[in-house]
């Protein structure tokens, strides 16, 4: 076994390099550059959808940065989920432009077409929905980013109807 | 002849991608010799999708709003019959939008393709950087943004020479130019728009920057919202370290510098320099004491310049055209051209390059064609979370660092958010209140805990529960906040707090007296009630959620205020206009 790992005689280490064979490239190429842990952490997140704790201390052993600061830089940023998220991540803007255009009351159609709030995912795994600062798209508040397997789509100009019109496309297209 | 269709973020979200996907299916269709090209964004956010066909004779005809099933009249009419298909072509009152503007920043944005270096080389792009490592020393470099008299576009509005000079004269060989592209302003996007439109011109920027301070690595830290504006920078690096224009030995010079990207995670703190230099080393994004100065001791120590995209965007044309040429344009103080960013309440919304010393008129009038649906004009923000609210009576000043900052709001990154009359400021302030709550790193007291009273308080007045004396109390809490806070970000976070009691303190003695929000924005405060031009068709009582409407059929109906929780269903569903929000 490795100095950091445990002396149990069993094979965890070798699992756990299993569970996250994904992230093998990834700490290979930035491990050992120093100011690498937020691209790291990125990258994770793109790979796993999220950051689960197994992770953070995986990437912990394999970087020799303790899980506390991991976990503190992770929730600094608004980027970093702690949590799984829906196969479709709607990005609602609420910048100061869309604001101004409504953007809460199509925050609130959301909710309610979907059952979910700020943060939250559907119960069928389908839509996460997160409020975001700003998508630089102001001319056509308000905003909102679709994010899943597919890439992103960003779509504009929207209304309450709107908004339940395209969710309800992509929940069929899913 | 060849057809170019404006990919930018907004463009993309109108559908111009499925636009471009129409040309190309019936061009190749018709069998027609025309190329589909893509340029980054023209500005004119409004009129997205836009489509320019190019004559072989450099002719151009720009056609606006063209959606997809738009596409097949213009291929029919204009790429087969030779003609331009007028009804959809940009009118000429839209047409003065960019024509009284003077694009410097913006030159090639929505002009060129910005995924093509030759498109750049070609409008004398990487002219600059040649005649600086050919022509120029270091100092006299320095000295051409110093008569430029080019100030930082980013907020602070520092003059850039002095930036380049401080890092030049600190001792060491590893120094670094970072430029911020975390452009962090909500309400804000010409930073977007240079990287996805004319990426070159930052890189070209960066190379000269770095020559002037003797820095040999570049960093660019963008935001991790902007994925189009990753991309567009990463063709353009590789396709410039092809060309040799990055890399060793540029132009046979003997100088090397290199750049690389690094994504934000999304901290609005890390426009702070110190801040973005914590998250560039993979820490919490939290501001750090000043002095040292970033440019003695900066990323990893060592010495290291911050500027903005759009300030470095310019240096490729300061150093083409000399410095003269940028300082004849704007004021004595603010000199040269600045974009703004025209959202919120406004006609024409979208990018605008004007020289500085502009008024606010001329600029939300004169270019952004006045406020959407004819509705009074009220106030405009600038500056985001750490700027003001100008009101309508002070629309004649002129756009100047200075000016802008006599009002209590800022220049900043230049966004421009207009609001009517449905506006409410009192909710404004605590919009901008929430932002900077959610956004203070927690480092000084006063901006951690004072900015979540202010939102308190701010939430209770919106809510119908303002009580005697919170104007007063929120002036002091600003005053204590501004004090107290190390950064830029606590320093200026109550500033739309206090341009809002300044300008608009009726409208908080209204929501805390009078219980009454004059926008009819704050729902606590706003009563719905039906007036005479219900034909009684039942529809509104049908919808409402609480069973809050009584009345028969073909009848005027009557809203029960205590049962009624304000959701607005009955507006929405009423085909009469016979709801009122008061």
């Amino acid at each position: 076994m490795s100095e950091k790992g445990c002396n149990c005689g069993c094979n965890c280490q070798e699992n756990r390099a299993a569970q996250f064979a994904d992230l093998a490239p990834v700490l290979e190429q930035y491990a050992k550059v120093p100011g690498s842990l937020i691209t790291i952490l990125q990258k994770t997140q793109d790979i796993y959808g999220y950051l689960s704790m197994d992770a953070i201390n995986y990437i912990s052993e394999m970087t020799g940065i303790k899980p506390a600061k991991i976990y503190g830089v992770a929730t600094f940023y608004a980027q970093f989920r702690l949590k799984p998220v829906g196969k479709n991540l709607i990005m609602l803007c609420q910048g100061t432009a869309c604001h101004v255009n409504g953007s809460e009351a199509i925050e609130e159609a959301i909710s309610e077409h979907l059952a979910i709030k700020d943060g939250e995912t559907t119960e069928d795994g389908i839509f996460t929905l997160n409020n975001v600062a700003c998508l630089g798209c102001c001319s056509l508040a308000p905003v909102m980013m679709v994010k899943n397997a597919d890439g992103d789509e960003t779509y504009g100009n929207l209304t309450k109807d709107s908004v339940k019109k395209i969710l309800d496309e992509i929940r069929e297209r899913a | 002849m060849k057809v170019v269709i404006g990919q930018g973020s907004c463009g993309v979200a109108t559908g111009a991608k499925k636009t471009a996907a129409e040309f190309e299916r019936l061009i190749a269709e018709k069998n027609l010799d025309v190329a589909v090209d893509i340029t980054g964004c023209v500005g004119t956010c409004y009129l997205e999708p836009i489509v320019d066909v190019y004559e072989d004779n450099g002719e151009m005809t720009r056609y606006v709003k063209v959606q997809p099933d738009k596409v097949e009249k213009i291929v029919e009419e204009h790429l087969v019959g030779g003609n331009a298909f007028a009804e959809q072509a940009i009118s000429e009152e839209d047409k003065q939008f960019v024509e009284k503007q003077q694009r410097v920043v913006l030159r090639n944005c929505g002009v060129i393709n910005p995924e093509d270096i030759e498109e750049y080389i070609a409008v004398d792009g990487y002219k600059a950087i040649e005649k600086v490592l050919k022509e120029m020393k270091p100092e006299e470099v320095i000295e051409e943004i110093k008569v430029s008299g080019l100030r930082g576009r980013g907020g602070a509005g520092f003059p850039t020479w002095f930036k380049w000079n401080a890092c030049k004269a600190s001792p060491g060989t590893e120094k670094y130019l970072v430029c911020n592209a975390d452009e962090g302003d909500p309400g804000a996007f010409m930073d977007r728009s240079v990287l996805e439109g004319d990426p070159h011109s930052l890189i070209e920027g960066m190379i000269i920057g770095g020559y002037a301070m003797g820095a040999t690595q570049g960093v660019i830290y963008c935001r991790a919202e902007y994925p189009l504006a990753i991309k567009r920078l990463e063709i353009a690096m590789a396709q410039a370290r092809e060309k040799g224009f990055l890399g060793k030995d540029i132009f046979g010079s003997g100088f090397d510098f290199d750049i690389y990207i690094k994504a934000g995670a999304g901290a609005f703190v890390c426009g702070e320099e110190t801040a973005l230099i914590a998250s560039l080393e993979g820490e919490r994004g939290m501001p750090r004491l000043k002095p040292p100065f970033p440019a003695a001791k900066g990323f990893w120590q060592k010495p290291t310049d911050i500027n903005n995209v759009e300030t470095l965007a310019n240096v490729p044309w300061i150093i083409y055209n000399g410095g003269a040429a940028f300082g004849a344009m704007g004021t004595e103080k603010s000199k040269g051209t600045k974009v703004f960013a025209l959202a919120g309440k406004i006609k024409k919304g979208g990018l605008v390059e004007v020289p500085m010393g502009m008024t606010l008129r001329e600029v939300l009038y004169g270019i952004g064609g006045g406020i959407k649906n004819d509705k009074e004009f009220k106030a405009v923000q600038m500056g985001g979370p750490s700027g003001g609210c100008i009101p309508a009576s002070l629309i004649d000043t002129p756009v100047t660092y200075e000016d802008i900052n006599k009002t209590g709001a800022i220049v900043g990154s230049g966004g421009m958010i207009v609001m009517d009359e449905d506006t409410c400021m009192v909710d404004m302030a605590r919009y901008f209140l929430n932002f900077t709550r959610d956004e203070s790193c927690g480092k000084c007291n006063y901006c951690r805990i004072g900015t979540k009273r202010m939102l308190e308080i701010l939430e209770r007045i919106t809510e119908g529960k303002g009580k005697d004396g919170d104007i007063e109390l929120l002036e002091e809490l600003a005053m204590k906040i501004k004090d107290g806070s190390m950064c830029g970000l606590g320093q200026t976070a109550p500033n739309p707090v206090l341009t809002t009691i300044k300008y608009f303190r009726n409208e908080y003695e209204d929501h805390i007296y009078n219980k009454k929000c004059t926008a009819g924005s704050c729902k606590a405060l706003v009563t719905y009630s039906i007036n005479d031009d219900c034909k009684g068709c039942t529809l509104c009582s049908r919808h409402c959620p609480v069973d809050a409407i009584s009345g028969s059929v073909k009848e005027k109906h009557v809203i029960d205020p205590e049962k009624c929780i304000k959701c607005g269903k009955c507006l929405d569903t009423c085909k009469f206009g016979a709801i009122d929000k008061k």
